[in-house]
């Protein structure tokens, strides 16, 4: 069958060495070999942006890239997110109910990690550039970009309101009933 | 014997207040009603699992790896029209690294083709380079026929036949009113609006394809499937494998999506429990993005031929409408049209109808027949207010009599600032702005069969479980917020399971009804094992179990301020481990709600480049009924999530057919195009808390009635700006142009 490569993957911090058919992309070599199932498979297309990871800081399509070529460099997946604490965005995410079924969340948190880094106050134009190749089905994204924009004054060292109640976009209105 | 109760009752909506009685079973809570004052219900809770999520945590059925697992996949046809005349199974059976195969009869699927990517045959190899090659080297000949893919070809003279002779149209009846409503449509005495509005097929495009992964364990089957119906897969695969439903376990505890193509088992759970047996090993099927987009359904499209008239008071007095639309090789491509509006029945003359493809076949789709329905009325109802002079919130007020809608069309139209609309097609230049509206009802307020289990144990833990799915929505959640609030405790407190069939039965999520079904199960389960722990706490403290509520995490006595003791001390009371019990839903109690469907209406506001033809949505407003909301949090989320995907079906969504090949040509998600980010406009929410009293909860599912306004709302709002009319979704660049050039704008 396929040729076997032996090789050392530098994932959220930690070598991993691994025997895996040549072939491979580095979504299967981390969801089969590595067990990192928070990387998701939505298409193997590169079109909906599930399999999104960073590599040495970049967003990339995990499912586009052989893994043999991305040896040695610095992968981070979701899985690697959370420190002592949940990160940032992680907390903002889990606020705002930014993820419904959650399948497009891991990469979207991927993304939206190298935006922040990068550029430490996005403007909404950023944000919904630095995501504009993540699909989500279900939750109308508006929740995802408040969450990033929340994340990023946090980042900063800023309190950042909940935006929730009162935003630019997305005003909800508590109704008590009756 | 149960004793009864009766409960006066406050029901409805601020303005309009009914007062009713109702007598229950005493095992039954007082329902939740106007005067309730609720602690936890209807607040923003995050969800219990959102940690799980936003730390790749949550397992999902295309994560599952059993030891030993082998991947299991098709050879599918390519052809849209065939007879299979013969598959060499031995040789796939041989190929390297397959494991075991199973042809089309064992899986119970016609040998005759009726369209492109149907399965031939399933099989299941160590790796999936294996299983890919082995599909691609298949052995298999057809007789290849003439095949009608689109409907223009399944309507020509001579079409080829979809299904046997049956004809591929099935015209409808004429309905009875029809020749009382022609004569009033053409008496000269109403103001007549005609119109033939169009809608596509839409693909649900789950970011998480379907699939399952099967493993034997002895007679015991264990599957875990990205399902909307845990329960329901279970009975399935009872049936097609000749087991009995108590050896099959259908575990799905996360799932990536389903819109209404999730329900069944599918023949992929057939196959890989199958291929599983065979080879003596798990089997994990995933379809790939392609199968996902051509056969796992899709909304029908529909083509609806609409007249309305008007009286001189701009009431509409009679309405004819004739639908039709594809299944594909699916039955049941209905349109529901009409849906709303006070069109007196005896005036209103519809019939339904449906043309067989050789396509994919159709499937439920969030609102099944609604979204496309209220695009055919929409249309044809801003068409008759312009005829008649009248405006459309007006007009829309005078023929909607639903107290509730009433209020939405006038919050709405303050919210997305109606007040500034200019009449259609007074806007000028290039960027042209307007205004649209529109209307939904559902029925979502659930029933049996949901069981809830709750316990409370000596520890001072409290433990809800039920064995239905959880698609997103907050399902999991909803359990610990309804429980929550009937003990007092804040709901990060409980623990709760989900996604189980080992644990009590609960519904299929559609319909809206899973919210609303395990609601009030999830209530009296925690309702009884509180009234058990209050009689504890009454013999303890020396007072009377009726005079105890549970609430702020305490166990007190409302006469007596001092007889009172946290919910954990009380919980050692129990002396034997732990109190548990059994909620089961009931039917809603018809008489005495306050109910007339779940009543929704958004409003749109948006730009139109008329020189290019783009439509750009700037605003939506979405006013929903959701009987009393659960959580806040979650129920928004749902609403944006709505009017997202309806956004999407107004502007870029639909599937296409190649004539000659009879393949879909955009089976992928580039080039069949769902919305992103950047095409996200403004929205707003306001929920209306609406005390129903359906339930116990006044409990409405709203998963669906909130998509299904939105592309008649922003189809009226391009009306508005641009003063013509496009008849037909998605409203893509090249059909507001040509709409644009036919008006003279
Ligand atoms: S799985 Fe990589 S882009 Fe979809
Ligand atoms: S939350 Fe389901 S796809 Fe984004």
């Amino acid at each position: 069958m396929s040729e076997h490569v032996t090789a050392t993957y530098r994932v959220n911090s930690e070598g991993r060495t691994i025997a895996h058919p040549a072939h491979h992309t580095l979504l299967e070599v981390l969801r089969e070999a590595c067990g990192l199932t928070g990387t998701k498979h939505g298409c193997e297309l590169g079109e909906c942006g599930t399999c999104t990871v960073l590599i040495d800081g970049e967003p990339q399509l995990s499912c586009l890239v052989l893994a043999r070529e991305v040896e040695g460099a610095a992968i981070d997946t979701v899985e690697g997110l959370e420190g002592r604490d949940l990160h940032p965005l992680q907390k903002t995410f889990a606020d705002l109910g930014a993820a419904q079924c959650g399948y497009c969340t891991p990469g979207i948190l991927m993304a939206a990690k190298a935006l922040i880094e990068r550029k430490p106050t996005p403007t909404r134009a950023d944000v919904c550039e630095a995501l504009s190749g993540n699909l989500c089905r279900c939750t109308g994204y508006i929740k995802i970009i408040e969450a990033v924009e929340w994340a990023a004054a946090l980042c900063r060292g800023e309190s950042g309101a909940r935006p929730a109640d009162a935003s630019l976009y997305g005003v909800c209105k508590e109704k008590p009933h009756g | 014997m149960k004793k009864d109760k009766t409960h006066k009752l406050k029901l409805g909506y601020k303005g309009d207040v009914k007062e009713v009685e109702i007598t229950l079973p005493d095992d039954e809570p007082r329902p939740f009603d106007m005067t309730s004052k609720l602690d936890i219900m209807g607040k923003r809770h995050q969800k219990v699992d959102a940690v799980m999520k936003v730390t790749g945590r949550a397992k999902y059925t295309h994560d599952m790896k059993p030891a030993g697992m082998l991947f299991g996949g098709f050879v599918r046809c390519p052809h849209a029209k065939a007879n299979l005349q013969s598959i060499d199974m031995d040789k796939l059976a041989k190929s390297p690294g397959v494991k075991a195969v199973v042809d089309a009869e064992t899986l119970r699927m016609p040998t005759t083709i009726r369209y492109a990517g149907q399965p031939v045959a399933a099989l299941a190899a160590e790796s999936r380079q294996a299983l890919e090659e082995a599909i691609r080297n298949a052995d298999v000949s057809y007789e290849v026929l003439p095949h009608a893919a689109r409907v223009d070809q399944a309507t020509a003279a001579d079409a080829p036949q979809v299904h046997g002779n049956r004809g591929n149209v099935r015209a409808g009846r004429d309905p009875r009113q029809l020749a009382e409503v022609n004569a009033a449509l053409n008496s000269g005495k109403l103001k007549v609006a005609e119109v033939v509005a169009r809608t596509q097929v839409q693909t649900h495009s789950c970011l998480e394809t379907h699939g399952t992964a099967a493993q034997w364990n002895g007679e015991h089957l264990t599957i875990w499937t990205s399902t909307q119906a845990t329960f329901g897969v279970r009975g399935q695969l009872a049936r097609g494998l000749g087991v009995s439903e108590s050896n099959i376990t259908v575990i799905g505890e996360f799932m990536g999506g389903g819109f209404g193509s999730k329900f069944g088992a599918g023949y992929w759970s057939l196959a890989a429990a199958r291929l599983a047996k065979k080879a003596g090993a798990p089997v994990k099927i995933m379809l790939d993005r392609r199968e996902d987009q051509t056969d796992t359904g899709n909304r029908p499209d529909s083509i609806q031929d609409m007249k309305m008239g008007v009286d001189g008071d701009g009431k509409i007095a009679a309405y004819s409408v004739s639908n039709t639309g594809t299944p594909g090789i699916g039955r049941g491509a209905s349109v529901t049209n009409p849906m709303i509006y006070d069109i007196p029945r005896d005036m209103t003359a519809s019939r339904r109808g449906e043309v067989a493809t050789n396509a994919g076949g159709a499937q439920a789709f969030r609102a099944p027949g609604h979204p496309q329905g209220s695009f055919g009325l929409e249309t044809v109802m801003d068409l008759a207010a312009e005829k008649a002079g009248i405006d459309p919130v007006e007009f829309r007020l005078r023929n909607d009599s639903n107290f509730v809608r009433q209020q939405q069309y006038k919050e709405g139209a303050k919210k997305i600032g109606w007040a500034d609309r200019k009449k259609n097609g007074a806007a000028t230049g290039r960027f042209r702005t307007g205004y649209g509206v529109a209307a939904a009802k559902w029925g979502g307020t659930g029933g049996p069969r949901a069981e809830v289990l709750c316990r409370i144990t000596n520890d001072g833990s409290i433990e809800v479980r039920n064995g239905a799915q959880d698609l997103g929505v907050g399902t999991r959640t909803l359990l610990a917020v309804v429980a929550g609030e009937e003990l007092g405790i804040d709901p990060s407190q409980i623990k709760t399971a989900i996604g189980n069939t080992n644990d009590p039965i609960g519904p299929g999520s559609g319909g809206s009804r899973t919210a609303a079904s395990i609601a009030p199960a999830a209530r009296q389960a925690a309702f009884l094992v509180g009234r058990e722990l209050k009689a504890l706490v009454a013999q303890h403290l020396n007072c009377e179990a009726d005079d105890l509520v549970t609430k702020g995490g305490k166990v007190s006595s409302l006469t007596d301020g001092k007889k009172s003791m946290s919910f954990k001390d009380a919980c050692r009371l129990i002396r034997q481990g732990d109190i548990s019990a059994v909620g089961k839903r009931v039917r809603n109690w018809r008489d005495a709600t306050y109910m007339n469907g779940v009543a929704g209406a958004q409003f749109a506001k948006v730009t139109v480049d008329c020189d290019f033809g783009i439509v750009k949505v700037d605003k939506l407003v979405a006013l929903q009924d959701c009987g009393l909301v659960i959580n806040r949090l979650t129920a928004e989320g749902q609403v944006f999530g709505g009017m997202i995907q309806g956004l999407s079906y107004a502007l870029f969504e639909e599937r296409h057919m190649d004539r000659h090949l009879g393949h879909m040509i955009n089976s992928d998600l580039e080039m069949y195009k769902i919305a992103g980010p950047a095409d996200m406009p403004e929205m707003e929410v306001v929920l209306y808390d609406v005390a129903n009293g359906a339930n116990n909860c006044s409990v409405a599912g709203i998963g669906e009635p909130t998509m299904i306004p939105t592309a008649a709302a922003i189809a009226g709002a391009v009306h508005n700006a641009t003063g013509v009319r496009v008849t037909s979704i998605p409203m893509t660049p090249d059909k507001v142009l040509m709409a644009l050039e036919e008006g003279g704008k």
